[in-house]
């Protein structure tokens, strides 16, 4: 047997690989499924090109003058035909030629409907000759960065961090308390520090594939940017993973059973899905909850990984966040193992 | 079997006893688990804690096991004991406990492997393996053995570490009786390799079968001590004859005990829900007599019984309890 083989340090940690790989429903809640989120979230909130709206007009003249306009779509019809039209929502305004120039038809509460007559109107003016008095030009900004895909991916990031390293570290130590594992473990000689550390390793092997993953598929597919230093960004999640094994340490220091280690670890992240700004920011909670959201680990765990990867900040500029995340980590693992119940 | 490992400590002297419980107390809430407990056991011997569920085996072999704290007395494993000289105990004690889950995901060999790394010295894996004949199952997961294939895992990983003392709490609990006997020529292996044994079972034959000396406990107290002959001869006598008379009810009052009791060869008698219990030295002398006198009280039999005492009339007899009605 070679070194490595007879260390209960590699004996553990492969350990927690081979029950890793042979779950595999915990592969794709920890693999696939942020993946599959991000997918989801992205195809339902892409960023769609600018609409061209619909007017109807009644003379073809008319309809030639709006139509030079790129951003409507103009069709010929009787007043009748576009009153109906209308009606039923097919055209969103109908200019009428009149004798004594042009009318325009259209719901003033519909912001397209308001639209559509600045931009008829336009057309018309410039149709019959009008020359703008101010020369204008436009720049078109569509910016990777500030799209809701670019938000939503670190915040899937953190999410994930968070789940995998609770349900990982808290799930395994109580399935192994409540089989009386824990207690055949430490009747053994098996130094205590090296089962705690086994888990650990594990994670930190498991992080790279899944944040590799993840952030692979959200840059190739999504283009998501990266504008801060990756080395930093790998600390990020590191000290994410280990802040949030610590909590997962923490929950399941005492509990005896699944269920009792259920409840408690849904009620440790219910709060933060909800609060932490996974989906949307956190800062529109109420001025007076915000120092209780900010003093979360997944809202500084999130506030950091976007700092980083959105607006390109290193971690001396998120010295707070940082040290949100550390306190957590020292403070509940060292409660952890002050009350951590080995039978 | 790789032989019993030679060190320098003078706790590895052959004169040391494996076990030495004084005094040893553990109360859980009102409950006194274990009351005032002493104990020696020898280098090599097969020594069993017998009693019913709830006797506070389990407790005495756990604070043996360096699991559970005593209130109050003294224990040493070795010459050692757990205050001073944890890490060198668990590295050579070996520990088989009551329910343990292996993770089912794991292969027999990967679990042995894992058990193997924690302790410095130790029989190589293949051997644990073999002894606990095992060696069909060594790539089946743990989740698909059976009930007797999970215990003798659970002995093979009690094993790798090469013990000096092993402690065995029901180790043939929920087993039939082909993985129960399976079970025990494992521990015959395993005592004439000269390994010190300590088991737990509530099962009167097993420690009959396996023990070379066996304490009876019973509400936290060890009520009787010795091999299991001498415990049987306390009884007074080699067999136990039961009977019931017919026109059960008030007839039983009939019964002249003391009679019987008077009867040559009859050691004593007791009666329990109308069944009348004599242990006597020879059935083919007594069984005549107690006819006899049956026959002169105008009694008829409607039941009649004979077996070899047993640890379980020890029982019966100290307590008036049998060992499975708890």
């Amino acid at each position: 047997m070679s070194r490595l083989e007879t260390s209960s340090l590699f004996q553990l940690t492969s350990m927690r690989f081979r029950l890793f790989l042979r779950e595999p429903e915990a592969i794709f809640w920890t693999f696939i499924f942020p993946i599959l989120l991000a997918v989801g979230l992205g195809i339902a909130f892409r960023n769609r090109p600018a609409d061209v709206l619909q007017v109807g007009a009644t003379t073809p003249q008319l309809t030639q003058a709006l139509a030079r306009d790129k951003g409507l779509s103009a069709s010929t019809m009787d007043q009748a035909a576009g009153t109906h039209a209308l009606a039923t929502g097919a055209i969103l305004l109908l200019a009428i030629e009149t004798p004594t120039g042009v009318s325009y038809q259209f719901d003033d509460t519909n912001p397209d409907a308001r639209n559509a007559r600045l931009i008829a109107d336009r057309a018309v003016q410039a149709a019959a000759g009008q020359q703008p008095s101010v020369l204008v030009e436009n720049q078109l900004v569509h910016e990777t960065g500030a799209r809701y895909i670019d938000f939503v991916v670190p915040g899937l990031l953190g999410m994930n961090l968070m789940g995998s390293a609770m349900w990982g570290l808290g799930f395994s130590i109580v399935e192994a308390r409540q089989k009386k594992l824990l207690k055949r473990l430490v009747a053994s000689p098996m130094p205590r520090w090296q089962y705690l550390a086994s888990f650990l390793l594990s994670r930190l092997v498991m992080l790279v594939i899944e944040v590799a993953a993840f952030l692979g598929f959200a840059r190739l597919v999504f283009g998501v940017p990266f504008r801060g230093s990756l080395a930093q960004l790998a600390l990020l999640c590191v000290l994410t993973s280990l802040a949030f094994s610590a909590l997962g340490l923490l929950v399941s220091s005492r509990a005896k059973t699944m269920e009792a280690a259920s409840g408690l670890m849904n009620l440790t992240m219910l709060p933060m899905w909800i609060l932490s700004g996974v989906f949307f920011s956190a800062s529109r909670f109420p001025a007076v909850v915000q120092p209780f959201v900010r003093a979360l680990p997944l809202t500084a765990a999130i506030d950091a990984l976007r700092g980083n990867m959105l607006q390109g900040l290193s971690l001396p500029q998120m010295t707070a966040k940082v040290g949100i995340l550390s306190a957590w980590l020292v403070v509940a693992f060292a409660v952890s193992l002050r009350i951590f119940r080995w039978r | 079997m790789t032989a019993t490992p030679s060190t320098t400590s003078p706790a590895a002297d052959r004169q040391t006893p494996s076990l030495l419980l004084r005094g040893l107390r553990k109360a859980f809430g009102d409950v006194a688990a274990v009351d005032g407990i002493d104990l020696d056991v020898a280098r090599g011997e097969c020594f069993g804690l017998l009693g019913p569920n709830g006797a506070g085996k389990t407790t005495t072999i756990e604070i043996c096991e360096g699991l559970t704290e005593p209130d109050a007395g003294t224990v040493e494993l070795l010459g050692f004991n757990w205050r001073s000289h944890a890490g060198e105990l668990r590295q050579r004690i070996g520990i088989q406990l009551q329910e343990t889950q292996f993770p089912d995901k794991l292969t027999v060999e990967e679990t042995l492997r894992l058990f193997r790394s924690f302790y410095r010295r130790g029989i190589p894996v293949e051997e644990s393996i073999r002894t606990a004949q095992l060696e069909e199952k060594r790539n089946a997961r743990v989740g698909g053995l059976s009930g007797g294939q999970k215990q003798r895992l659970a002995m093979a990983c009690a094993l790798v570490g090469d013990p000096e003392l092993l402690f065995l709490d029901e180790p043939t609990t929920g087993l039939d009786p082909q993985a129960r006997r399976h079970l025990w020529d494992l521990v015959d292996q395993l005592k004439q390799a000269g390994r010190t044994i300590i088991l737990t079972t509530h099962y009167m034959e097993e420690a009959e079968r396996l023990c070379g000396r066996v304490a009876i406990m019973d509400h936290g107290h060890i009520i009787a001590l010795g091999t299991p002959q001498q415990l049987i001869a306390s009884v007074g006598g080699e067999h136990i004859v039961e009977f019931a008379v017919a026109g059960a009810g008030s007839s039983h009052a009939r019964v002249d005990a003391a009679l019987l009791a008077a009867l040559p060869g009859v050691q004593s008698h007791r009666v329990d829900a109308g069944l009348h219990q004599l242990s006597v030295g020879e059935l083919h002398t007594a069984v005549p007599r107690i006819f006899d006198a049956l026959a002169h009280q105008g009694l008829h039999l409607s039941e009649l019984r004979t077996h070899s005492a047993s640890l379980e009339d020890v029982f019966v007899g100290l307590t008036g309890r049998t060992l499975r009605d708890e």
